[in-house]
């Protein structure tokens, strides 16, 4: 797997680019060639049904995968936030947040992104001490403080409670809108793929199986027909029945 | 009468609801003493009375008295030093050779297959039953007190260090990574934390194990340490000082333990709030 992250960035080219990645573990072939490229600014949501190795491929997008092989590039910053906060429980919020973060001015950068998630007054605070909600909020803040151009989104509000899940969606449409990074969701939920992404992608048998515009404008709501006819058509496709 | 309990009843339910919990744990507390001054002024008395023979067992009041004399004249300090002194110096040779140890074994694959296999076979030895062993190794003087007191808190410190750095979740350190930390920071901020909690149980169990290791190692052919005033008080039937030493070792079993447990609470303030939620 040769995985490489360019420092600098040309407009023209893409955020990240994957090619032909195979991930098996021993006889069971997971990922069979997957090509994959994310422009800069772009979400891309990645659907499957559960074991279709999404979370796979996003582990080796983000590096995490030595046994992978193909070929990952990511020009520029990437930033994981998983399903678990992963916040290191015996530092502070605001430690967790600049944990392993260079360059000038942190504390600044630190404040700023708790501030952006609304946890501008619980930097002091252990993990423990948060809601389900709010350490998913701090884990949102750690990979924002790092300025990042792709953000890496592994299922990030499905161990959430269903309203906590609706603000984190529009809470990561504001963050959207005001930084502009590039991001690959990983889903298994339909509404929050056409929530939020600009192309779905659908992951089966092993490989990308459909390729899907969301041309749905920046304001969206499910009450929209053309929102409810995508629906139908990528749980059709992911083989629920809708009627 | 039945009439005012009727109307009064009321009131006193709603007064005593926020006090109860309040009230009744001093109130706990306090019974929790009752046994124990019970059971120490029935000794006071029973040995008072001449029920208990004063060669067999003195009066907690004489055993006092004894303590205050031999603090005065100095003998109790020297050898309170002497014994301190052994088990802080086989403490930090077994404790830190079990550190370094139990971090190879945990943190490397190679080491875990190198060094763990004859530290699990080692276990199963008693390591008080050694004591014929050491003496032919080391002889009867300080290296055999201290190597007693460093194989006791050996086992401990390698177990716990080794458990710690292996239960850390991988998921944490793999987060680290995304997080850019190299491997050394990773060390510092994930992996030592992370084992604290553990290595402070170690080093508890190994400080009981040094006092245990210490009363039967100075039971060998010492001239000097608590074990040996009380050896050489049981010849001259001095019960009082036998009784004495056992209090000794005692309260500094419970004074390390009490030291202990305030630096956890201070360096483990994170998991305060664990237990608050």
């Amino acid at each position: 797997m040769a995985s490489r992250t360019a420092g600098h960035l040309n407009g023209a080219e893409p955020v990240l680019t994957a090619h032909a990645v195979r991930r098996a573990f021993g006889p069971t072939v997971v990922l069979a060639g997957v090509d994959l490229t994310i422009a800069r600014g772009e979400v891309v949501a990645l659907l499957g049904g559960s074991g279709s190795g999404k979370s796979t491929l996003l582990r080796i997008l983000a590096g995490l995968d030595g046994e992978a092989s193909g070929t990952s590039v990511v020009r520029g910053t990437a930033a994981v936030v998983f399903q678990e906060h992963r916040l290191l429980p015996w530092k502070r919020v605001a430690e967790n947040v600049g944990l392993g973060l260079s360059g000038a001015d942190g504390p600044g950068r630190i404040r700023r992104a708790l501030a952006e998630v609304g946890l501008a007054e619980r930097d002091r605070a252990w993990p423990a001490e948060l809601s389900g909600g709010q350490a998913q909020r701090v884990a949102v803040a750690r990979a924002l403080v790092r300025e990042p151009d792709l953000l890496l989104l592994d299922e990030p509000f499905g161990a959430l409670d269903a309203l906590t899940r609706l603000r984190m969606q529009i809470l990561l449409r504001r963050l959207r809108a005001e930084h502009g990074f590039a991001a690959l969701l990983v889903t298994h939920d339909v509404e929050e793929a056409l929530l939020l992404a600009d192309r779905i992608l659908l992951l089966d048998d092993c490989r990308i199986a459909a390729e899907l515009p969301v041309d749905l404008g920046p304001t969206r709501t499910p009450d929209d027909p053309a929102f409810g006819a995508l629906r139908r058509h990528l749980l059709d496709r992911l083989g629920v029945p809708t009627t | 009468m039945s009439r005012t309990t009727l109307v009064e009843a009321p009131d006193e339910v709603t007064a005593a609801v926020p006090v109860v919990p309040l009230r009744q744990r001093p109130a706990r507390r306090w019974r929790r003493v009752v046994s124990p001054v019970a059971l120490v002024l029935g000794w006071e008395l029973a040995a008072r009375t001449g029920l208990l023979a004063a060669e067999k067992l003195p009066a907690p009041s004489d055993v006092l008295a004894t303590g205050a004399r031999l603090s005065r004249d100095g003998t109790l300090g020297i050898h309170l030093l002497d014994s301190l002194t052994r088990a802080g110096a086989g403490l930090l040779i077994g404790g830190l050779l079990a550190l370094v140890l139990g971090t190879v074994a945990g943190l490397l694959r190679l080491g875990d297959d190198l060094v763990d296999p004859p530290v699990q076979m080692a276990r199963m030895l008693p390591h008080l039953g050694l004591v014929p062993l050491l003496i032919i190794w080391v002889g009867i003087g300080e290296s055999l007190k201290i190597s007693l007191v460093a194989l006791g808190a050996f086992f401990p410190i390698y177990f716990n260090t080794y458990a710690g750095i292996r239960d850390i979740d991988e998921r944490l350190v793999e987060a680290a990574r995304t997080c850019g930390l190299g491997q050394a920071a990773r060390l510092r901020h994930v992996v030592l934390p992370g084992a604290l909690p553990s290595l402070f149980l170690g080093l508890r169990l190994a400080i009981g194990a040094a006092w245990l290791s210490l009363v039967v190692g100075e039971q060998v052919n010492a001239q000097t340490g608590i074990g040996f005033l009380m050896m050489e008080a049981r010849e001259f039937s001095q019960t009082d000082v036998v009784v004495l030493g056992l209090l000794v070792y005692a309260l500094l079993g419970l004074i390390s333990d009490s030291a202990l447990r305030v630096l956890e609470r201070r360096m483990l303030t994170w998991r305060r709030g664990l237990r608050a939620t």
